[in-house]
């Protein structure tokens, strides 16, 4: 692993073009714009993803245009991006699963990359635990997967057959086999997209707590701005298959979604997206609409 | 006032309120008051215990599925006591059943059974094996594609039966012969809807063995087998069948021993009771094999039973 990733992007880069819309008195707090920078709370930390000048074309179309990203180790990041932006595409190259995408440019990936889908993608002939403990090898694989399934809350559950799960239950197995091969790197394509409300509620908190506990970095893709404030402290946003927002979230977790300053994280990110939202006022009035006046 | 009370109690369930009603009502109170009396049964009634008009089949009786072969059985049974039916033709169940038991107390029964059952286990055995092998070379590597499935998609168009007389030419008529006949045919079955299903297999779960990083054996045993079990399962079902019917084929050609040659020698004496007792353990064994493999793909594939019900 390489550990001069600060470097790499300073000199040729295209800097990412900072969020108009942030709020005031907030720019002490906004780290992070640089690529290379260091996350925050992870001084000096080696980058856990290295990616330089890494283009992905599918036939003309570029979907990434030279980007330059670090992601630290331990940084839970968050890829926001409207469909088409190349965000899946960014996240399948981080993975390695872009195998007849044409492309150049430099990438670094750790060694324990894991890995979970939109879809659980349990393998419905394989029980809860098999599913989990798939590819494991070495001796304890079936206590790992144990372990691994009790932290989910899926205690019990091991003989099940994946149908038999609901569809959040089927998604925290999932993510027991994501977290059992002990990863550096957790990669999550939109893992709560296909989930009901009060389900991806609960996800959030498992996912966060699961974070804290065990300190991989993320790589989280969503199109869930209030998702990826709640749970990132690094937001990016890709447009047009470059980065055009680098956002440092300081907040203190666990997040409320009603704190103001959540709000302006939002607002700014939901700009950066072209999406102007209204104030969040119960009785709202046209002529004091401070945030469309902003933007 | 009634009037509503009396509808609030029969269309709408409890706690939701009832529509006012249209007082442009012709019917006189007199004339409601026994459907109040009694809701549910009212004919006109909309209440929530009328039921739709059942447009499927409805409930099974245990056992009903053999009311249709009894009644064969009995219609030959009566034919045959009345005397409409010549015993050289068409011999009497009474006749044939006492045929059976003199054919097994001989030991003739047995013994040819057991060859034929040997040729066709035998054949079924190196098809499906031949089969599965050649589906997983032609699903798993482009190479094997191109290499092996254009000949079966081929040999597919023409029947195994058809190539009889080239296999006798090159076989002779021995049971070398007969046994590739009968894997030759299965062989295809398997084939085909083996590879059709593991071609099948989802494109997402091929993805998830390289994020897991499963080796090659891995991904064999647990991804592209179990994922192609329910094509291969259809194929050996249709597989039995075909072993079935090859057997019954090849014990016509200069065979010394089996169900068929049997037959065969019951036609030259118009011993038409042996022959219906060959034909009853082709049909014994070909149900029964059936039924087995049916058994055996129930539990292989019992993580979808519920779907299947």
């Amino acid at each position: 692993m390489a550990t001069h990733a600060g470097g790499l992007t300073k000199d040729h880069a295209p800097r990412p073009v900072e969020a108009e819309t942030a709020p005031e008195g907030r720019d002490g707090s906004r780290q992070g714009l640089d690529p290379g920078a260091p996350a925050p709370g992870v001084p000096d930390a080696p980058p856990a993803v290295r990616a330089g000048r890494l283009v992905r074309r599918f036939g003309d179309r570029v979907v990434l245009k030279e980007i330059d990203l670090a992601l630290a180790a331990g940084e839970f990041t968050a890829l926001l991006g409207r469909s088409g932006s190349g965000k899946s595409t960014l996240l399948r190259a981080v993975a390695g699963l872009d195998h007849d995408v044409e492309g150049s440019g430099e990438l670094l990936v750790p060694e324990r990359v894991s890995l979970s889908f939109q879809d659980s993608r349990l393998l419905p002939w394989l029980r809860v635990l098999d599913n989990v403990t798939l590819g494991l090898r070495g001796p304890g694989a079936h206590e790992r997967g144990l372990t691994a399934l009790a932290e989910v809350g899926l205690a019990g559950r091991e003989r099940s057959w994946p149908h038999e799960l609901s569809g959040g239950e089927q998604q925290r197995a999932a993510l027991a086999r994501a977290l059992v091969r002990d990863p550096e790197l957790l990669l999550a394509d939109e893992p709560f997209g296909a989930l009901d409300a009060l389900t991806r509620i609960k996800m959030h908190d498992l996912l966060r707590e699961l974070y804290e506990r065990h300190r991989p970095a993320v790589l989280l893709v969503t199109h869930d701005v209030d998702e990826a404030v709640e749970l990132a402290d690094r937001v990016l946003v890709l447009d047009e298959g470059e980065i055009s927002v680098d956002l440092a979230i300081d907040l203190p977790t666990p997040r409320n979604r009603r704190d103001p300053r959540f709000q302006q994280y939002r607002d700014a990110l939901l700009a950066a997206l072209g999406v102007h939202s209204a104030p969040p006022a119960p009785e709202p009035r046209p002529e004091d609409h401070p945030h469309a006046a902003r933007v | 006032m009634s009037d509503a009370l009396t509808d609030v109690r029969t269309r709408v369930p409890a706690g939701v309120p009832a529509p006012p009603r249209e007082p442009a009502d012709t019917k006189p109170p007199a004339a409601r008051k026994p459907a109040a009396a009694t809701p549910a049964t009212a004919p006109v009634s909309r209440s929530g215990l009328r039921r739709r008009r059942r447009l499927g089949p409805g409930r099974s009786v245990p056992l009903g599925r053999l009311l249709g072969p009894a009644l064969v059985v009995a219609l030959w049974w009566a034919a045959s006591a009345a005397g409409y039916l010549d015993p050289r033709i068409l011999s009497g169940p009474g006749a044939v059943v006492s045929t059976a038991v003199e054919l097994i107390a001989d030991g003739r029964l047995q013994g040819n059974v057991l060859v034929s059952l040997q040729r066709a286990g035998l054949g079924l055995l190196l098809g499906v094996a031949s089969g599965v092998l050649l589906a997983v070379v032609a699903g798993l590597s482009r190479t094997g594609e191109y290499l092996v499935d254009g000949p079966l998609q081929i040999k597919r168009a023409i029947p195994s039966l058809a190539m009889l007389p080239l296999l006798i030419l090159w076989l002779g008529i021995g049971e070398q012969m007969k046994i590739t006949v009968i894997a030759l045919g299965v062989a295809v079955i398997v084939y085909i809807n083996t590879y059709a299903s593991l071609t099948g297999i989802d494109s997402r779960h091929v993805e998830l063995a390289e994020v897991l990083e499963l080796g090659r054996w891995q991904f064999l045993r647990k991804v592209v087998l179990p994922g192609s079990l329910p094509g291969f399962f259809v194929g050996l079902r249709l597989g039995v069948t075909s072993s079935w019917l090859g057997l019954i084929v090849v014990e016509q050609v200069n065979a010394t021993s089996g169900i068929g040659y049997m037959m065969f020698q019951a036609q030259q004496y118009a011993q038409s009771d042996v022959i219906i007792v060959g034909l009853v353990a082709y049909g014994t064994f070909g149900f029964a094999s059936d039924a087995l493999v049916r058994a055996v793909e129930r539990r292989a594939l019992s993580w979808r039973r519920t779907l299947a019900g």
